[in-house]
């Protein structure tokens, strides 16, 4: 192993570096807000998580660029933990200090500096004591966080799985009370109350979790693997386009029972999470036809969305306030699209000769323009301006209405898997691959004779098309519809979500959606640092993975290119 | 000679050049209608194009930050409005504070110089910050990834200050030094829209001299001709890119504090983002990486929002016509990057490196 | 013999700077000729002009009986030209064959909707495709390598992919900027065959723009040498190599041999 060299300054300066991320958890309130969720009763917090992440991140980069040994790993985990206390000690003794608090209140300007605050970084004790405390239990952390940097892999994963897992129940403890509540003949109920008191694990149940959980890796990962023998082994690909064999038939049969069972599992409210969740699937498959396959960055994708909504509403809605037709969804549907597609066209024509920064910024402008135009007193009676377009009318499926989270979870399924495939279909095709060349060179794609002009409105337009659907789907779902609910904002998600989960990656749409589109719904209580959280993770995701959590995967496109591998999948397919 | 021309013309120009011609129409008859009618007095629209041009300055100081970041990176800072909210929302404190303790009425102008000093050092705080974090890692990224860059730091600025601040409005103290009106040829003019009118136009010459005659300014139009020539005249890049930053944020900070002092609607921490897309819009109508066509840009900006609403939207017939300043702004943006991305005074930069 | 490509008095302009200057040349069907001069001489903007990247000012260009000068570029390749570029330009984040596959682009005809619904027709068409490209890929030596990203071929493979990915469009003219351009003696000497090999098996006519004057000696039958846009010498190899016209010009500024950059 290389020598690593540091200077007891490389330590001091990652130790500030940790107390400045401690202390902006603290200073933006994150640390309080979070205390109050308690993971395992009595005396962990999602608080204390939060005040601890920190310095484990500090430590794991530390020791990474500076230990090689166990012992250099303790060290630099006990003294980079240790300074990373230095300034949430400063800042309790300025929020305690009755001198300066005559000249000066903090908490007049930093609304975040609360005696709560104060008392978490002090651990609820005496200024001094408390510091003291903080200092030994950050460089405890520093020191366990080395250890588990260095430990061997096999007990590192395990251990990981484990605190993951069991952190991850506590967490969302309340979402497994429902979905336990949801099991036959009250076994749910039982279950659940002997993992929880008041929304916590208990200690005892924490304990088991986590032990079965590292157990069970423990034991699966010394088992030789085989590869084919786990998980799933079919891609949308094969679907698409080869076919199956009996296994893969059997694992797409379970997934489908699964995913049509799963409203009925899991309960109203998460049902409605799962509708949300889908919906952004099918306009992120949209949105990644136009970012991912073309290249084209689109951040006015929310108004193809609204006209959708809007042609929707305004076609079904049967009140006296809005002229409707008072058609029904089914009729109407077509339409949506249609006028999503139509103003995709219409508004793609103005920016074809534009590229990147431009393009993002004109496209912005557009769903900004159409927002203002719809919350207008000028269009307000077409478009019912801030009062929006009310009593918009639920789809009706052989007889049954629809309306509820339950049901409509069924429209986004159907719509996310047809958009999928399309998607997929589209991909692997002749356009699919005229969008690639235009987004890697769009000089040498026309050079190959690609008419980009017709390449790049295929895009928009198909790209409004899921859009709208997603919109049409969702006023629907809602039944009334405002101006406001078609803000920058949705353009941003649906193009985080892409991004995060892989530009180009179908998978990576649905990674990215439930991430950043079903957490934060199941962590409403932290609503206000939702968009905080979005900005650190596209910061961080740019300049540490910037192909995104699951990437396109290149390779695996079945291209065959060359005989022996066609020759090698006849015979499979052949033989089963 | 002409049947060739028609051969080259493709149907996407002709839908193009016939928008243009309907644009053209439509706001030359919204303003002859208004005109026709009489609406407004003389005076009515002096006191729109007073508020204008002193809206307009404000704009072109954050305007300026884009387009030196633009010239130097050919990117664009999404985030810059976001650096002005920072100065602004931050010195509003300190100007409650030298209210409070009679500093302000005292003493204005040192007080609001002190004030600006502050929002500046914070602005440039932020911008620095900015650029160390998240865009110097990505220099050399595909264009894509520092736009994406600069959307996540928007958001994580302005959800920062708000969990900082907290998330409702402050408002600047009224400066009573700076109440009044002021007679200018046979109008009544808001004092502060003057002061802020010739403050932010004073800056602006600043900064023009600063790049023009100073032997950092040299440096830095160097890097923006050729990074690379530059380098090999021993120019050192990263702090050439550091200053411009510095320079822009201190800029868009000195903004945060005129916008407080004339606008009563009070800061918070989604204030940046309107202002900044708009000034974008000026930093590219006048031409983008264009310093004074920045200045010029922003001018013209403040002055189109400001008389727009009243003069073409309503000159159509159009109710409620100020609910569309916003769009207005927005198809100015829309309209000159269709029609002439170079802007006014600008060369087409923007495909230079694409 | 009969034309192929003919220009006449071909003039591109850049602001004050006259890139081609009147420019006439005649290229025979199924010849291989070459452009050569100095840096800067207006090579690639001339390829420009063919393949309608720019619009001439002034002058026609006429690709077999047909007028093409202010077509789009995409028309024109439609028409049968195909090129390469000086500094390689492939798609770098697709794969060989894929890169193959949108250089077929011009012959494949299934709409999108044949490519949801998988019709028949679009199945028999990808499959007769994938043949084609993997054909292409044997033809320029990177049999096996079809499914690697395009910018992790290494340079050689690069240039004969560029070559494939140009002949994938089937043209009956095909413009080479530079295709030896870094490479070594032994490289050059493959391409030189190759180049040969284009126009002996296949029928394409080649015209390409060379620094290399061995090259441009061993293969072309016709060269044109331009010089600030002009066209200062034509003829065949000999002709030239004694032209002192041509002399002057490449010795008088010392740039014989050197590599050309960023020239357009």
């Amino acid at each position: 192993m290389e020598e690593k060299t540091y200077t007891w300054r490389d330590l001091i300066n990652y130790g500030l570096l940790g107390s400045v991320v401690t202390l902006y958890f603290g200073m933006i309130g994150m640390l309080e807000l979070f205390d109050e969720r308690i993971l395992i009763t009595p005396f962990l917090s999602l608080g204390d998580v939060l005040l601890f992440s920190g310095v484990i991140g500090i430590v794991f980069f530390a020791v990474n660029k500076f230990a090689s040994s166990l012992n250099e790993a303790f060290k630099v985990g006990a003294v980079v933990g240790a300074v990373s206390a230095i300034f949430p000690i400063v800042l309790s003794f300025i929020a305690t200090s009755e001198l300066i608090a005559e000249q000066f209140v903090i908490r007049d300007v930093f609304v975040s500096v609360t005696d709560r605050l104060v008392e978490i970084y002090n651990f609820g004790l005496e200024p001094i004591v408390g510091s003291l405390v903080l200092i030994v239990a950050f460089a405890i952390v520093g020191v366990l966080t080395a250890l588990f940097i260095k430990t061997d892999p096999k007990i590192e994963r395990p251990l990981l799985m484990g605190i993951v897992l069991t952190l991850g129940i506590g967490l969302f403890s309340e979402n497994v009370t429902q979905i336990l509540g949801n099991l036959p003949a009250g076994i749910g109920r039982s279950i659940s109350r002997l993992l929880f008191t008041n929304k916590a694990l208990t200690i005892v149940s924490a304990l088991i979790i986590f032990l079965l959980t590292a157990g069970i890796t423990y034991w699966r990962m010394r088992r030789p693997t085989t590869g084919e023998s786990r998980g799933f082994n079919f891609s949308f690909e094969d679907i698409s386009n080869r076919g199956l064999n009996r296994a893969q038939m059997i694992q797409l049969a379970i997934v489908a029972v699964v995913l049509l069972l799963l409203p009925w599992m899991v309960g109203s409210f998460l049902s409605q999470v799962l509708f949300n969740v889908g919906l952004f699937i099918l306009m992120g498959l949209g949105l990644n036809i136009v970012v991912g396959y073309a290249g084209l960055l689109d951040l006015g994708y929310v108004a193809f969305f609204a006209f959708g909504a809007y042609t929707m509403g305004i076609l079904t809605t049967a009140t006296s306030l809005n002229p409707g037709l008072g058609l029904n969804f089914w009729t109407a549907l077509p339409f949506a699209i249609l006028i999503a597609v139509m103003f995709g066209i219409i508004l793609g024509v103005p920016v074809l000769n534009m590229r990147g920064d431009y393009l993002a910024i004109v496209t912005l402008g557009f769903g900004e323009i159409i927002r203002i135009l719809a919350l207008s007193d000028w269009l307000a009676p077409v478009m019912g301006g801030a009062q929006g377009v009310l009593k918009i009318a639920k789809p009706v499926f052989f007889g049954v209405e629809m309306g509820s989270p339950e049901t409509m979870y069924y429209m986004v399924l159907a719509g996310s898997l047809l958009v999928g495939f399309v998607a997929i279909r589209l991909r692997d095709s002749r356009l699919g691959r005229q969008w690639m060349a235009m987004r890697e060179d769009e000089d040498v794609a026309e050079a190959m004779g690609i008419n980009l002009v017709q390449t790049k409105l295929m895009a928009f337009a198909i790209g409004a098309a899921f859009s709208g659907l997603a919109g049409a789907i969702f006023s629907a779902r809602v039944n009334n519809i405002f101006p406001h609910s078609f803000n920058l904002l949705i353009s941003i998600n649906a193009l985080s979500l892409i991004i995060v989960g892989g530009i180009g990656s179908i998978p990576g749409v649905i990674i990215g959606a439930l991430v950043l589109v079903g957490l934060p719904e199941l962590l409403r209580e932290f609503s206000e640092y939702r968009l905080l959280m979005y900005g650190i993770l596209l910061i961080v995701m740019m300049l540490v993975r910037p192909e995104g959590f699951i990437p396109a995967e290149i390779y695996k496109r079945e291209l065959r290119a060359d005989e022996e591998t066609e020759t090698e999948i006849e015979a499979q397919v052949t033989s089963s | 000679m002409l049947t060739r021309t028609l051969a080259r013309l493709s149907w996407v120009d002709l839908i193009l050049r016939v928008f243009q011609i309907i644009a053209a129409i439509v706001i030359v008859i919204g303003i002859v209608n208004v005109f026709r009618s009489n609406t407004y007095t003389s005076n009515q629209w002096a006191t729109l194009v007073f508020a204008g041009l002193a809206q307009g300055s404000i704009y072109a100081l954050i305007a300026l930050g884009y387009t030196l970041v633009y010239g130097i990176l050919l990117m664009i800072n999404f985030a810059h409005g976001e650096v002005y909210m920072a100065g602004a929302f931050s010195t509003v404190f300190l100007a409650g504070y030298f209210s409070n303790t009679g500093f302000l009425q005292s003493s204005p102008i040192l007080a609001i110089i002190i004030m600006i000093i502050f929002a500046a050092a914070v602005s440039t705080a932020i911008a620095l910050l900015l650029e160390r974090i998240a865009y110097r890692p990505l220099r050399n990224a595909p264009r894509l990834i520092p736009l994406i860059t600069a959307i996540g730091a928007s958001f994580t600025l302005q959800y920062t200050f708000r969990g900082l601040y907290g998330a409702e409005f402050k408002s600047y103290p009224q400066v009573p030094a700076l109440s009044g009106t002021v007679n200018v040829i046979g109008f009544d003019v808001p004092l502060v829209q003057l002061v802020v009118f010739f403050a932010a136009v004073g800056l602006m010459i600043a900064l023009y001299l600063y790049v023009e005659r100073t032997k950092s300014g040299k440096a830095m139009r160097a890097v923006s001709e050729d990074k690379d020539v530059a380098r090999l005249m021993g120019i050192d890049i990263d702090r050439v890119i550091v200053t411009t930053f510095a320079l822009g944020g201190a800029l868009a900070g000195a903004a945060g504090v005129f916008n407080g002092l004339f606008r009563p609607q009070g800061v918070f921490f989604f204030m940046g983002f309107f202002p900044g897309i708009k000034a974008f819009t000026a930093a590219v109508l006048g031409g983008i990486g264009n310093i004074p066509g920045a200045m010029i840009g922003g001018l013209m900006l403040g002055l189109i929002e400001s008389l727009g609403p009243n003069s073409i939207v309503e000159g159509l017939g159009i109710p409620s016509a100020n609910q569309l300043k916003d769009a207005i702004a927005f198809s100015v943006l829309v309209l000159i990057l269709i029609y002439r991305p170079q802007g006014i005074f600008g060369e087409r930069l923007a495909e230079k490196k694409a | 013999m009969s034309t192929i490509l003919e220009t006449k008095s071909v003039t591109k302009r850049f602001g004050g700077l006259v890139a081609v200057n009147a420019l006439d040349l005649v290229i025979e069907e199924n010849s291989i000729s070459a452009v050569i001069g100095p840096n800067g001489a207006g090579k690639t903007t001339f390829f420009n002009c063919i393949t309608g990247f720019y619009t001439p000012e002034e002058g026609g260009i006429v690709f077999n009986e047909k007028e093409i000068d202010g077509l789009r570029t995409d028309v024109v390749t439609r028409m049968g030209i195909a090129r390469t570029y000086q500094n390689i330009r492939l798609f770098p984040a697709m794969t060989a064959i894929e890169n193959v596959l949108v250089g077929q682009h011009p012959h494949l005809h299934t709409s999108w909707i044949s490519a949801v619904t998988r019709s028949a027709g679009f199945k028999d068409e990808e499959e007769s495709a994938l043949e084609e490209a993997r054909r292409l890929l044997r033809f320029v030596g990177l049999k096996g390598m079809g499914d690697q990203l395009a910018r992790n071929l290494p340079y050689g493979a690069q240039r004969r992919l560029e070559i494939a990915r140009a002949l994938a469009s089937q043209p009956a003219l095909l413009l080479l900027d530079e295709p030896t351009a870094g490479m070594n003696p032994n490289e050059t000497g493959e391409m030189i065959r190759f180049v040969q090999h284009l126009r002996d098996e296949l029928g394409i006519t080649i015209l390409l723009i060379e620094h290399d004057m061995r090259v441009v000696m061993t293969i072309s039958e016709q060269i044109t040498v331009l010089d600030y846009g002009t066209k200062i010498a034509e003829g065949g190899p000999k002709d030239i190599q004694s032209n002192p016209k041509v002399i002057e010009a490449y010795l008088g500024r010392g740039a014989a041999g050197g590599i050309e950059n960023g020239s357009n």
